[in-house]
């Protein structure tokens, strides 16, 4: 009996080790993979955007048909399933800097970060509603835009 | 003995005239009349709410100027005061302790206040731009918050040493003396009299004041995290166009977005004018004191 508790201990032990150990190795390849498609998520905001503010900004040519496309591109982006992006443990306090600048607050109870990403999902679908419709409703949705993005940037990314 | 408790006498009786806090004249503040419209105007470009905005504080609640932001800094923590128009902040200043305070860094109990309300900028600022700020902030909401104390270590919490810092970095000419035009004279006006870029963006000197010489270079974030980039025109590559955009929206030239310290900074220039804006850009493609 005494010996039979001992190895029942001995194998949960063993088999808590082992899953930990295997875990940390998964964990680390799982959260570096949510990093990675967000950070790529962030860059095709980018991209969309590079069109619709070059057109606000006046250095390229309005074209409705391209600023719809763009915009419908941003909107559909900001619609993605983001469950699986932000681990916990994926903050730059746990990564270092150089690999994310997404702060910890971001995780931490009274957290705004969903809400902001609501703004943003928000001013997308303003935009895809706008950028079509000649380029002063265009510009007038970027407002929001660059607004919604700096939302979350300003208490949540780490400046350089 | 007798001759170096002289000397010893005759230093504290000059640190005590030179460190004297120094006021306005008075009689530049006289018959003013605050316009509202103006003084909102001047709020935006000057800032306020960046710091005296509790830090977490979101659209509307930007006017409830409750204090709280914290900047560290190699001298110790300052902490940004209530200057909400109630008891807790400024209820019963005049338009001239006012003046004294953002122009002249010289609280109405006639002490010295800390340079972290960048007086050393404000105090380029016109008496009636002064006088419309104080209409605008009265007519905002009134916050209760108490204001708390600065953090700082000795000997940086002697407050009447701040004289004898004034006398070294309180200056209230321009920085960059050619400007052409009166865009440019505009631009000027928002950035070294109101916007205060250069109070980051400007190294600082060992006992913490701007180092004008390296105007708009860069410089470590006080906090201690990373670095404040130059925004220089020798060192900043981006199109008046650019900068314009930037502070309207907040998007880099690469669609990136304003994060940190300056996505407050760009709601404040969001609600300026487009001249203001593109003013302000113009002012800093000529902002280089580097040949």
């Amino acid at each position: 009996m005494k010996s039979g508790m001992f190895a029942i201990c001995g194998i949960l032990g063993a088999a808590v080790v082992a899953t930990s150990a295997i875990g940390d190795g998964h964990a680390d390849k799982a959260i570096e993979a949510a990093v990675k498609a967000r950070q790529s998520q962030m860059t095709l905001y980018s991209f969309n955007l590079g069109l619709l503010g070059g057109m606000a900004k006046g250095e390229i040519e309005y074209d409705a048909d391209a600023a719809a496309a763009a915009a419908s591109n941003l909107a559909a982006l900001s619609q993605l399933d983001q469950s699986r992006l932000w681990p916990q443990g994926s903050d730059n306090a746990a990564l270092g800097t150089d690999k994310t600048r997404a702060l910890p607050a971001i995780w931490e109870a009274g957290s705004t970060a969903g809400e902001k990403g609501m703004a943003f999902a928000n001013a997308a679908i303003a935009m895809e509603q706008a950028a079509g419709g000649g380029l002063d409703a265009l510009r007038g949705a970027m407002g929001d835009v660059g607004k919604s993005c700096g939302g979350c940037h300003e208490d949540y990314r780490q400046e350089n | 003995m007798t001759l170096s408790l002289a000397m010893l006498l005759a230093s504290m009786a000059a640190f005590w005239i030179l460190s004297r806090p120094q006021v306005l004249p008075a009689e530049d503040y006289q018959n003013l009349v605050g316009d509202l419209s103006n003084g909102e105007r001047i709020f935006w470009a000057a800032g306020c709410s960046s710091c005296h905005a509790d830090p977490m504080a979101k659209g509307e609640d930007k006017l409830v100027l409750s204090g709280g932001y914290r900047i560290d800094s190699p001298f110790g923590a300052f902490i940004a005061p209530n200057i909400s128009p109630g008891s807790a902040g400024i209820a019963g200043w005049t338009t001239y302790d006012f003046a004294n305070a953002l122009v002249a860094g010289v609280s109405p109990k006639g002490q010295h206040i800390y340079p972290s309300l960048p007086y050393t900028t404000y105090a380029r600022m016109n008496p009636e731009d002064v006088a419309d700020l104080k209409a605008f902030i009265d007519s905002l909401p009134v916050s209760d918050v108490p204001s708390r104390p600065h953090e700082l270590r000795f000997p940086f919490n002697i407050r009447r040493g701040l004289g004898l810092w004034k006398r070294l970095n309180l200056r209230g000419d321009w920085v960059v003396t050619e400007v052409a035009t009166p865009q440019l004279q505009r631009g000027r006006y928002l950035v070294e009299a109101l916007g205060h870029c250069a109070e980051c963006h400007t190294p600082r000197n060992i006992i913490g004041g701007l180092d004008t010489r390296r105007w708009m270079q860069g410089a470590p974030n006080p906090s201690g995290k990373g670095d404040i980039p130059a925004i220089s025109a020798d060192k900043l590559d981006w199109s008046a166009g650019d900068i314009a955009y930037y502070l309207e929206t907040g998007f880099t030239p690469d669609f990136d977005s304003a994060g940190g310290q300056m996505a407050k900074v760009v709601l404040g220039t969001a609600k300026l004018s487009s001249e203001d804006r593109e003013a302000i850009a113009a002012y800093l493609k000529i902002s280089s004191l580097v040949d």
